[in-house]
């Protein structure tokens, strides 16, 4: 029997936060919608176009968030709905059509297509599941037409990926071979690391979802085990486990200790022995620890408010409390998901309020009152909360910048411990 | 349907919220889904405020569908007043609300709340970002402006300027400092920091400076309608728009055309023999129509530039653009399709192109040099330095900005002298933008020596300057130079050594040419004979 990697402490008074009763709050909410997702998600799939039927909102929300992306011939567009397609006067599905066959005879490079419905969209109830199904038989077998919501009505920032991939599943090939399958989006550099680490251990066959291209998609089977990557990923695990795939379920790979908590987990599953595992992992562990020692300097003894935005909140949280020395006053998710951040809450002591949804107000009148030494949240809450005169360290940084296994943990140490250190460093109090 | 990756305007809703993200003590209500707060970003980061837009969502889910998303509406409203107590509130459906039909106005109406709630209609599905802007802007000025008596002393309103306005924040101060100079006072700014209560106020100005149409037109109008007060039509964009703009300035309100030109540079700057270079210069212009139809007039009158194509992205000036182009002989462009306005800018082959954020990539793609001259703007365009677009200073500020992307007149000069010089050749582009230099040819590195000595593939544009002025004439003939072999040509000593007299930035081209000329006549060798009858046969 293995010796697990680091044993979690028995917390003093037994609670740890996943004990601590979930405050849930709904009101405004200063978060994007799925639609997002696609940002990573097109960069990743190489021969992936993300098609979104929506208004001119949902392709501006694109455009602001994808930035300078736009100029370099994306792999998604916006289907903008008109006047006419609403007004019954224009078929939707025959307009849908011809965007479809105009779009694929101009990139024969496509392999699949995503429809992303949006709030419009589905608030007229056009129907893409149906498209989906009837532009694959139109267009098969060159291209795979699959759909799935990226709707700010129904999704949240990274659920976008988790809608994309969970849209996948169902037509993943089966397969009896035991493989492990690695689920979410992340940089090539950082997914090679992961294989790498576990081809070591004699860990294989290893795949991934999603695939770079059409043609490497994994199977799935009974015999399929997979390990998440992002705690976002509710619903393509439950669609995995229909399939008959079990779960490995473990903190996630943030920092040292949650990297190898992470692979002890499937380790365990593949029955690797102590000595293989210390073998592999003990210098990148000690690096890793060197690294977030040096960067987590400016961090330790200080406080922390995660604004929710993207579910990495509570990983995150873990990290920087367990590793970098710092106190979490709240930690606010979109969306709790037990079945995965569950191991992550474990680690940690209770005393953190726990946040689930947002009332954007009163969240804020709570940070106001605690005065975090940090505040993590979106870009339209941090500038306001910066003149305010707190520290913030803007969120959507951490789904776009290589931050999980050991290499990263400084890097990651690094990007909460920037805006401190910034802080103390601008001496522009006499100019103000 | 119609697919787009880049839109020049957002949705209807979002020029609302510049509107009130502008003003103070004013609160915009909007049933939205999560996930349109998005905006929210777009002035705390483009813009850099340092406060959250005056915008609540109503961030409704899709469980909430089909049951009371009627009552979130009211509910959120209620709260918003509560917590903000604002003077008035505007309320407004973004695209999806638009299509669960709960109409906040009407909503709204049947609340109990104490202070002015001024409906929006702004149609998502037909409309943009300028419409909102312009509409908004003018429920507000209808609900809440009165005809009253005229201040005492000469005052006018300025109109227009918004949240996330290309340079509004400085235009402000430069119509202002016009307006000080004609002894004129200032009745009320809007939106631009009002409040609803200085909304009420506005009826007591004289006139109104209708800074952007795109924005205030509609108000504009109905404050001529209901208050009496004329508006301006001249945009102060330019040296010669600004004379025009004092002086109808002066007219409607009836005082002294003055004003101080001490600080304005431009017209000398322009005039000066640094500028010669500029003359003919091809531009192309884009962007809003307002902005466009000024610079297209800097570009002829002022900086002696040929406006070689022109267009605007808001259908709703698609006249007025039509009969500039008319007036300048160029076929307009009239469309938010960012693919046909690089097409068009493709057929035109500017060497400069004047746009928006959208054109500056588009004129990075095709290697042409680009000034931004409207929004849409990232946030490089919300500078720290006063940097307006009006006025005096904005001509001076525009006449800095326009030809900062192009080559500098004596830099031209020796680009031109020397062009298949190694340190000087044509792609090494302008000396002050070491950052943004193109690469070098494609077959790497200083080509043209390479190219012939080694008889490696032609640069890709070959020019000559050698007298034969025919730059396919030159192509082929080096070619045929390279084919023929050139580098087995022998030098004998002393030509060699009169070569390396010849200043080195000359250098690479007189052994091009003499090569060049040997080969012609079919010289396998190159005396110092060959070498001036070479230098004789291309200064003919
Ligand atoms: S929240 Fe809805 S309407 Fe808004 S951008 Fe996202 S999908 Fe489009
Ligand atoms: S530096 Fe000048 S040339 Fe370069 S992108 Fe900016 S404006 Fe254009």
């Amino acid at each position: 029997m293995n010796t697990p990697a680091s044993i979690p402490p028995p917390f003093k008074n037994g609670g740890t936060c996943r004990d601590t009763p979930v405050l849930k709050e709904r009101g405004q909410r200063e978060v994007f919608c799925g639609l997002t997702g696609i940002i990573w998600l097109h960069r990743k799939m190489q021969d992936a176009f993300f098609l979104v039927i929506g208004s001119r909102t949902c392709a501006h929300l694109l455009q602001s968030a994808a930035g300078v992306m736009i100029f370099a011939e994306p792999r998604f567009g916006t289907a903008i709905l008109e006047e006419t397609d609403l007004a019954g006067m224009a078929d939707a599905h025959e307009e849908l059509d011809r965007e479809v066959a105009r779009l694929l005879s101009r990139r024969p490079d496509i392999k699949q297509l995503f429809l992303v419905g949006s709030c419009p969209s589905e608030v007229i109830k056009l129907d893409l599941t149906r498209a989906a199904e009837r532009l694959t038989v139109e267009h098969a077998p060159h291209v795979r037409v699959l759909n799935y919501s990226g709707s700010g009505i129904e999704t949240t920032f990274t659920q976008g990926e988790d809608a994309c991939l969970a849209s996948m599943v169902p037509v993943l090939p089966s397969t009896d071979q035991r493989e492990l399958m690695l689920v979410g989006a992340l940089p090539d550099v950082v997914e090679d690391q992961a294989v790498s680490l576990l081809t070591q251990m004699g860990i294989g066959p290893i795949r991934v979802l999603p695939a770079p291209r059409a043609s490497d998609t994994p199977g799935v089977g009974p015999n399929t085990v997979f390990a998440c990557l992002q705690p976002f990923l509710g619903d393509t695990a439950a669609a995995l486990t229909r399939r008959g795939a079990t779960m490995i379920s473990a903190p996630f790979p943030f920092g040292e200790e949650g990297t190898t908590l992470w692979l002890r987990a499937i380790a365990d599953e593949f029955g690797v022995d102590d000595e293989t595992f210390d073998r592999v992992t003990a210098a990148p562990r000690a690096r890793a620890r060197k690294a977030i020692a040096n960067a987590s300097a400016a961090l330790q003894g200080k406080t922390i408010f995660f604004m929710p935005d993207s579910q990495l909140e509570i990983p995150l949280a873990r990290f920087l409390t367990r590793e970098c020395g710092m106190e979490a006053i709240e930690i606010g998710q979109p969306f709790i998901h037990k079945g995965l951040v569950g191991p992550d809450l474990d680690l940690m002591p209770a005393g953190p309020t726990i946040s689930e949804g947002q009332d954007v107000d009163k969240q804020l009148d709570r940070v106001r009152a605690a005065r975090p030494d940090l505040t993590v949240c979106g870009l339209g809450l941090a500038n306001p909360l910066e003149a305010e005169g707190l520290t913030t360290k803007w969120a959507i940084e951490l789904v776009f910048t290589p931050v999980h296994f050991y290499e990263q943990a400084g890097d990651l140490a690094g990007l909460f411990s920037r805006p401190i250190r910034r802080r103390a460093l601008l001496k522009l109090e006499a100019a103000e | 349907m119609k697919l787009t990756v880049w839109t020049y305007e957002g949705p209807p809703h979002v020029g609302a919220m510049r509107v009130a993200t502008a003003m103070k003590g004013l609160h915009y209500v909007l049933h939205a889904p999560q996930g349109d707060t998005y905006a929210d970003l777009l002035f705390t980061m483009i813009e850099r405020r340092d406060h959250r837009p005056p915008v609540t969502y109503t961030t409704f889910e899709g469980r909430d569908l089909g049951e009371d998303t009627a009552g979130i509406f009211k509910q959120t409203c209620q709260d918003a007043y509560d917590r903000f107590k604002p003077q008035a509130i505007i309320v407004g459906a973004s695209c999806t609300a638009e299509l669960i039909q709960d109409d906040p106005g009407g909503l709204a109406e049947t609340m109990d709340i104490p202070v002015p709630v001024i409906p929006l209609e702004l149609p998502s599905y037909q409309r943009k970002e300028n419409f909102g802007s312009d509409e908004t802007f003018y429920q507000i000025v209808k609900a809440l402006a009165r005809p009253m008596d005229r201040t005492p002393e000469v005052t006018v309103n300025i109109l227009g300027p918004l949240a996330l306005g290309f340079r509004h924040r400085d235009d402000i101060e430069e119509i202002k400092g016009l307006l000080y100079e004609m002894g004129i006072g200032i009745n009320v700014v809007a939106p631009f920091d009002a409040t609803p209560e200085d909304i009420t106020r506005m009826g007591a100005a004289h006139a109104n400076i209708l800074m952007y149409p795109e924005h205030a037109e509609t108000a504009a109008r109905h404050l001529e309608r209901t208050c009496g007060q004329p508006y301006t039509k001249t945009v102060p964009i330019g040296v010669a728009a600004t004379h025009e703009f004092v002086a109808e300035v002066a007219q409607i309100c009836g005082v002294e055309p003055r004003k101080d030109l001490s600080r304005l540079r431009q017209p000398w700057w322009s005039k000066s023999v640094d500028s010669t270079y500029l003359t003919g210069k091809r531009v192309f212009l884009f962007g809003d129509a307002t902005h466009v139809k000024a610079a297209a007039r800097i570009a002829r009158d002022e900086m002696g530039f040929e406006v070689v194509g022109l267009g605007c992205y808001n259908r709703e000036f698609a006249r007025s653009i039509r009969d500039l182009a008319k007036d300048f002989g160029v076929t307009p462009l009239i469309t938010d399709d960012y693919l046909e306005v690089e097409k068009a800018i493709e057929d035109a082959s500017p060497e400069m192109i004047l746009g928006t954020q959208m054109e500056r990539h588009i004129g990075k793609r095709l290697g042409i040099p680009c000034a931004v001259i409207s929004a849409p703007v990232h946030v490089q365009d919300f500078p720290a330095r006063y940097s307006p677009q009006m006025g005096w200073e904005g001509a001076n500020v525009i006449f800095d900005t326009w030809i900062h992307p192009l080559v500098m007149g004596l830099e031209e000069h020796l680009l031109a002298m020397f062009r298949e010089d190694f340190e000087f050749h044509d792609e090494a582009g302008p000396s002050h933008h070491g950052g943004h230099a193109p690469k070098p040819s494609e077959n790497g590195g200083p080509a043209p020596q390479t190219a012939v000595t080694h008889g490696g593939p032609a640069p890709q544009t070959p020019r000559d300057i050698s007298g034969t002025g025919n730059e396919a004439g030159a192509a082929q003939a080096q070619t045929e130079a390279q084919s023929s072999g050139s580098d087995v040509m022998v030098w004998l000593a002393d030509a060699e050594r009169e070569l390396k007299k010849i200043p080195f930035f000359v250098r690479g081209k007189a052994r091009r040419n003499t090569e060049k000329f040997a080969t012609e006549q079919g010289l396998q060798e190159i005396s110092l004979d060959t070498l001036y009858e070479a230098k004789a046969h291309y200064a003919r």
